[in-house]
């Protein structure tokens, strides 16, 4: 379990992290979303102790993480920036982390064996592609086997392979019961790992919620009605929480009810429904517009 | 797919079956992380140190400029002659000149233990696992202490026994370990170059870049002390507790200052440079962000 309270990280003028509060639970996969410069990788940096707050807590399993006797049992992390050693093989990066707490030789072989880094285990990790480098850096992060698991991008640069990788490593965490607090940019990649969701936004929280509540709220979820009546079945549906959008055709969007309500309905008022669909947000849709305010670098319109 | 199956890691001890097993959600498999302590840090440390090719380079390096220049100087010029101006330590000190230049070969070695590691972004990992951070300077001290003393020790004393072998052998003065002072300006040579790189350390941790910090090293130990030498009489008092003179005392340093610290006073004065710098780069290693 992680918790998080009242976060706040300032780099000079700038506010990074800004009143930061919330909890990532045992058991799930959590996704850590938000724009480029939303506060992630800080968050997960003095989640790991690397960055001192400048005010508000962070605890890791209910303990606070400098201070722990074992910090490897408690948390396996892997930073968004390369944080290997070239110079060294990738066997002799991991050994050199597993000596800081006991972990035997045989536990390093497993863990390369694990990432698929058998074959090149004894190069130097400077040659690494991109993807051998993050394959790298799970593996350093599931050394001591721990509690808790936080990856900033994993995904980034893996092989198709790779990405099945994490997906079904990242759940078989959370099946052991582990904590699992998991950033990505690629949407359609969280929403088939993540089942809990932290989204931020220049800093603060914008929301923490089920998957499937986030994208529910979202506009696009709904049913789409074609009837020659839009005005009275709209007037029928009219109700608070309820929302009908009609564009003069026959066409409305309805949000906030479901399709049975509206056809039961629409049957009783003796109206006749040509069409009944319920559509669904993706996570990249509910995304964009819960965050659209809040990015930070917006890509100019090609003119 | 093959390391899918893997993911479950190690299987837990099997209970006995006497009650079933529960269908409840599979148990995480213990850790295998034990607590941090301070052997341990200095193990992964030296596991470090080990395997990076920079640290064998550099050992070898400062054994041929050590060995190797005494040897060249034993074996050209006047051979070296013991009278009342020329004692037999001051002799010594000459073969040994090969230190001067290996103490910016340790000084690298010493700056990146640490500059290295932020350099690579290494640091992150290393005190993502070392939360509590200071046992990583302490183990870095160890390590390199445990690499340059005994290396540095090799390297004098194989230097004074060939030197002073040469020397005699062209009709120089025998000069044997035990004429005044001799022992101490050989060994006290490798003390020297010990505390030279936790400097070293200490510079590579304040500056967290290998430029800087070597360009802050080289400065200490060669530009200020050689230009200082270029200043009046009467403004350049410090000079002898400059770190290269201060510390060159304990081994006659050829370079070293015209007045001159006693030998223990002016080591003690260098390990103190030594204690003040690591004091300043633990206080900060501890309070910066990494």
């Amino acid at each position: 379990m992680i918790e998080i309270d009242g976060l706040t990280k300032r780099y000079g003028d700038k506010t990074a992290v800004d009143g930061l509060s919330f909890v990532v639970e045992p058991g799930v996969v959590t996704g850590f979303l938000g724009p480029n410069g939303a506060g992630k990788s800080t968050t997960m940096r003095m989640i790991a102790g690397l960055d001192r707050p400048d005010s508000g807590t962070v605890r890791v399993n209910g303990k606070h993480y400098p201070k722990t006797p074992a910090p490897m049992a408690e948390l396996g992390i892997l930073l968004d920036a390369r944080s290997v050693h070239p110079g060294l093989s990738a066997r002799s990066n991991l050994l050199a982390l597993a000596r800081t707490a006991g972990i035997s030789r045989r536990r390093v072989d497993e863990v390369i064996e694990l990432a698929g880094l058998a074959e090149v285990a004894g190069t130097r990790a400077g040659g690494f592609s991109l993807g051998m480098g993050q394959r790298l850096g799970v593996a350093a992060a599931l050394l001591g086997r721990p509690q808790t698991v936080v990856l900033d991008e994993p995904v980034n640069g893996l092989d198709p392979d790779g990405v099945l990788w994490i997906r079904l490593l990242l759940k078989s965490l959370a099946a052991e019961g582990r904590t699992v607090l998991v950033s990505s940019h690629l949407m359609s990649e969280m929403a088939q790992t993540a089942t809990q969701l932290v989204v931020l936004g220049r800093g603060k929280l914008i929301t923490e919620s089920s998957v499937e509540d986030f994208v529910g709220q979202a506009t696009g979820t709904g049913v789409l009605v074609r009837t020659p009546e839009p005005v009275r079945l709209g007037q029928l549906l009219a109700a608070p929480g309820v929302t009908v959008v009609n564009d003069g055709t026959d066409r409305m969007r309805v949000a906030g009810i479901t399709a049975e309500q509206i056809g039961t309905a629409a049957w009783r008022a003796h109206l006749p429904v040509f069409e009944l669909t319920p559509t669904h947000a993706s996570l990249e849709e509910a995304f964009m517009q819960v965050t659209k305010d809040s990015v930070e670098y917006h890509a100019g319109a090609t003119r | 797919m093959s390391a899918v199956a893997r993911t479950g890691l190690a299987p837990a001890p099997m209970p006995q079956p006497q009650t079933p097993a529960p269908a409840a959600p599979i148990p995480a498999p213990a850790t295998v992380a034990g607590p941090v302590t301070q052997i341990r840090v200095v193990r992964a440390e030296w596991t470090k140190l080990r395997a990076l090719r920079s640290t064998r380079w550099c050992a070898l390096a400062a054994a041929v400029l050590i060995v190797g220049l005494g040897a060249l100087i034993a074996g050209s010029g006047t051979p070296y002659r013991v009278s009342p101006g020329n004692t037999a330590a001051s002799g010594v000190s000459v073969i040994l000149i090969g230190v001067v230049f290996a103490q910016l070969v340790i000084g690298v070695v010493g700056v990146l233990a640490f500059s290295g590691e932020y350099g690579t972004g290494m640091i992150r990992a290393t005190l993502a696992v070392v939360p509590a951070r200071l046992p990583v300077l302490w183990a870095k001290v160890i390590v390199l202490v445990g690499l340059v003393l005994p290396v540095t020790m090799l390297c004098a004393f194989a230097d004074f026994l060939a030197a002073a072998a040469i020397e005699s052998s062209r009709g120089g003065s025998v000069i044997s370990l035990t004429d005044p002072g001799v022992l101490r300006t050989v060994y006290g040579s490798s003390l020297y170059l010990t505390v030279v790189v936790i400097i070293g350390l200490a510079l590579g941790a304040l500056f967290r870049k290998t430029a800087a910090g070597l360009s802050v090293f080289a400065a200490v130990f060669f530009v200020i002390p050689v230009s200082v030498a270029a200043l009046p009489q009467n403004i350049r008092g410090f000079a002898p507790y400059l770190p290269s003179n201060a510390g060159g005392a304990l081994w006659g340093s050829p370079l070293g200052s015209a007045h001159a610290l006693s030998p223990w006073t002016g080591f003690a004065c260098l390990c103190g440079y030594a204690v003040v710098l690591t004091a300043l780069a633990a206080w900060q290693l501890r309070r910066r962000d990494a």
